[in-house]
C-alpha cells in the first residue's frame, strides 16, 4: 500500500497536500481506490462553493458502489481535476499523482495540523 | 461458507473474494472492466459451481415440469436446453433457470445458487401429486458438480483443442456429453449469461483440477483470463439478461417482466399461475421492465426512482452500472404504464438529481447514443 510521507490523511481515505498561498490539493488515497476497484465515474459540483471540514464535495462511481468525499479541511474548491471526467480510472492508477481531485483554498490552514500523518493513517488502513 | 473445487484457484491468483449466496467466491482478479472487455472481445472464465443442479426423472417428469415451468417442455428434443421460470402461485416466479432435456424421462435444471434451498422444497412440495419422490425421481445434486462457464468469441475455438467432439459447431443452447480435456465425460452446453458465446462446461468435483488447468492451457494463445462475479454482473445487465433477486422476484410476473417469450400457453400446459399471467398477457400490465440508457452523465442503480418529464415517480431501478465497454449508464427497471415506449425519455433519480436517460431495448452493447 503506498502511502506517500510528505501528505496528510482523513480517514475517510482523501489525502491533502499543501501548495501554498493558503492552497492544497486533495485526492483519495490508494487503499480507497483499490477498495473501491475500477473507477468510473467522478462528479464535483462544488467549485466556487465554501465548505466546512468533513462536507461532502463530490462523489467517486465504482463499478459497484458509490462514495462521498469529504473535504479534510474546510475551505473554497476552486478547480476540478479536468482529466477525471473522461479518463476516472486515471485514480485507479495514479491516486497521488495524475488522479487528484480537487484544489482548494483553506480557510484555516492550521486545520491541517489536526489531520492524521502518513504514519497514523497506515495505523487507520491496518485495522 | 462453502468453497468450489476451484476456491483455491481464485486465492492463489490474487482474486477480491467475497460471500456469495453461501460460497466463497471471487469477485474480480485484474479489474471489473479489463475482465468485462476480455469477454467481449475474447475468452474469459467463470468459476459457476455455486451454481444449482436438481434432476428429474421418470415417466411422469414432463409433465411435472410441464406444470412447475412457463416454457413448453414439449418443444425440447434430446440436447436441447431451454430458458424458463418456475411461477409460484400468487402470479410471482420462485427462480428462473435452464432446462435440459437428456432423454424423454430425464431432465436436468440449473437454479440459482441463492434459491437452491427454496427452489428444491418447492419441487418437492410440488412433486408429491406426481408420484416424484426426493432423492429418486426428484434428485438435488448442487454438491456433485463443478461448472466453468468459458465465455467470449474465442471460447469454442479454445475449448475445441481439448475434445475430439466437435463443438465449434454446436448450436447456441444445445448440448452434449463429450470426452473433455482427459475427463472421461462432462456436459458441454453451449449456454452462458453474458451474451458474448461460449460455453457452460459440467463435471465432478474430482475432476475439476484437470478441468481448469487445460481450460487455462488450451487458451493461453487466446489471451484467456479468469472472470469473477463483479463482470459477471456487468455483462449479464449490458446483454440485457435478468437476474433473479433484482430484476424477478416473488412479487414479478414473467409477463411484467418481459419474458412472455418463455411463457407458453399452449393447450394441456396447464402451469401453475398460467390462469393470471394468461389474463396480463391479454389485458396488459401495470408495469413492466425496461431497459434504458443514460443520455445525462450519471450510473444508476438498483433503487433508484424512475420519473416522468414533470416529475412525478413512475418505477424503480432494479439494475444498473456503468457499462465498462460504452461508457454509459444502463440498467433496467419496472416502468408505469404509458410511459415505458421505446425512445421514451425517463428521468432516474441520482442522489438530489433527476437524470435523463432514454428507454431502450438491450442488448447495450449496441446502443448508442
Amino acid at each position: 500500500m503506498n502511502i506517500p510521507s510528505n501528505l496528510k490523511y482523513t480517514k475517510d481515505h482523501e489525502w491533502l497536500k499543501v501548495e501554498g498561498n493558503g492552497e492544497a490539493t486533495v485526492g483519495i488515497t490508494d487503499f480507497a481506490q483499490s477498495q473501491l476497484g475500477d473507477i468510473v465515474f467522478i462528479e464535483v459540483e462544488t467549485v466556487g462553493e465554501t465548505l466546512g471540514h468533513e462536507e461532502v464535495f463530490g462523489t467517486v462511481e465504482a463499478v459497484k458502489t458509490v462514495s462521498d468525499m469529504f473535504m479534510p479541511v474546510s475551505g473554497e474548491v476552486l478547480e476540478v481535476n479536468p482529466k477525471i471526467t473522461d479518463q476516472p480510472d486515471v485514480v485507479n492508477k495514479d491516486p497521488y499523482g495524475e488522479g487528484w481531485i480537487v484544489k482548494i483554498k483553506m480557510t484555516n490552514p492550521a486545520e491541517v495540523n489536526n489531520l492524521l500523518t502518513a504514519e497514523q493513517y497506515k495505523g487507520v488502513v491496518s485495522e | 461458507m462453502k468453497n468450489t473445487p476451484f476456491t483455491k484457484y481464485h486465492i492463489e491468483l490474487g482474486a477480491r473474494m467475497a460471500p456469495f449466496a453461501g460460497y466463497n467466491m471471487p469477485i474480480e482478479y485484474s479489474g471489473i472492466s479489463d475482465e468485462h472487455i476480455t469477454v467481449r472481445e475474447k475468452v474469459g472464465v467463470f468459476d459457476v459451481s455455486h451454481m444449482g443442479e436438481v434432476w428429474v426423472k421418470g415417466p411422469n417428469a414432463l409433465e411435472f415440469l410441464q406444470t412447475v415451468t412457463s416454457n413448453d417442455v414439449s418443444a425440447l428434443t434430446n440436447g436441447k436446453v431451454q430458458y424458463s421460470c418456475f411461477p409460484n402461485d400468487k402470479g410471482g416466479i420462485v427462480d428462473d433457470l435452464l432446462v435440459y432435456r437428456f432423454d424423454e424421462q430425464t431432465y436436468f435444471l440449473v437454479i440459482n445458487a441463492a434459491n437452491i434451498e427454496k427452489d428444491w422444497s418447492w419441487l418437492c412440495q410440488q412433486g408429491q401429486r406426481f408420484g416424484l419422490t426426493p432423492g429418486k425421481e426428484l434428485y438435488n445434486a448442487s454438491d456433485e458438480f463443478a461448472q466453468l462457464a468459458i465465455q467470449g468469441p474465442l471460447a469454442l475455438k479454445a475449448m475445441q483443442k481439448l475434445t475430439s467432439a466437435n463443438v465449434t459447431d454446436m448450436e447456441y443452447y444445445t448440448f452434449k456429453k463429450i470426452p473433455f480435456a482427459g475427463i472421461r465425460e462432462v456436459i458441454f452446453s453451449t449456454t452462458g449469461y453474458t451474451g458474448a458465446g461460449g460455453c457452460e462446461i459440467y463435471c465432478s468435483p474430482e475432476d475439476a483440477d484437470k478441468l481448469w488447468k487445460a481450460v487455462f492451457d488450451a487458451g493461453k494463445e487466446f489471451g484467456i483470463k479468469p472472470i469473477g462475479l463483479g463482470a459477471r454482473d456487468t455483462l449479464r445487465l449490458e446483454a440485457g439478461f435478468c437476474l433473479y433477486g433484482n430484476d424477478l422476484n416473488d412479487s414479478t410476473s414473467a409477463i411484467e417482466a418481459g419474458l412472455g417469450w418463455i411463457t407458453k400457453f399452449v393447450p394441456g400446459k396447464n402451469f401453475i399461475s398460467r390462469e393470471l399471467w394468461e389474463k396480463q398477457k391479454n389485458e396488459g400490465t401495470e408495469r413492466r421492465l425496461k431497459g434504458f440508457v443514460m443520455i445525462d452523465r450519471g450510473v444508476p442503480r438498483q433503487h433508484y426512482p424512475i420519473f416522468d418529464a414533470q416529475g412525478n415517480p413512475i418505477g424503480e431501478v432494479t439494475s444498473g452500472t456503468m457499462s465498462p465497454l460504452t461508457k454509459l449508464g444502463i440498467g433496467m427497471g419496472y416502468i408505469k404504464k404509458g410511459f415505458w415506449n421505446d425512445g421514451s425519455e425517463i428521468f432516474i433519480g441520482i442522489r438530489d438529481k433527476k437524470l435523463k436517460a432514454k428507454i431502450v431495448k438491450p442488448p447495450f452493447h449496441q446502443v448508442k447514443l
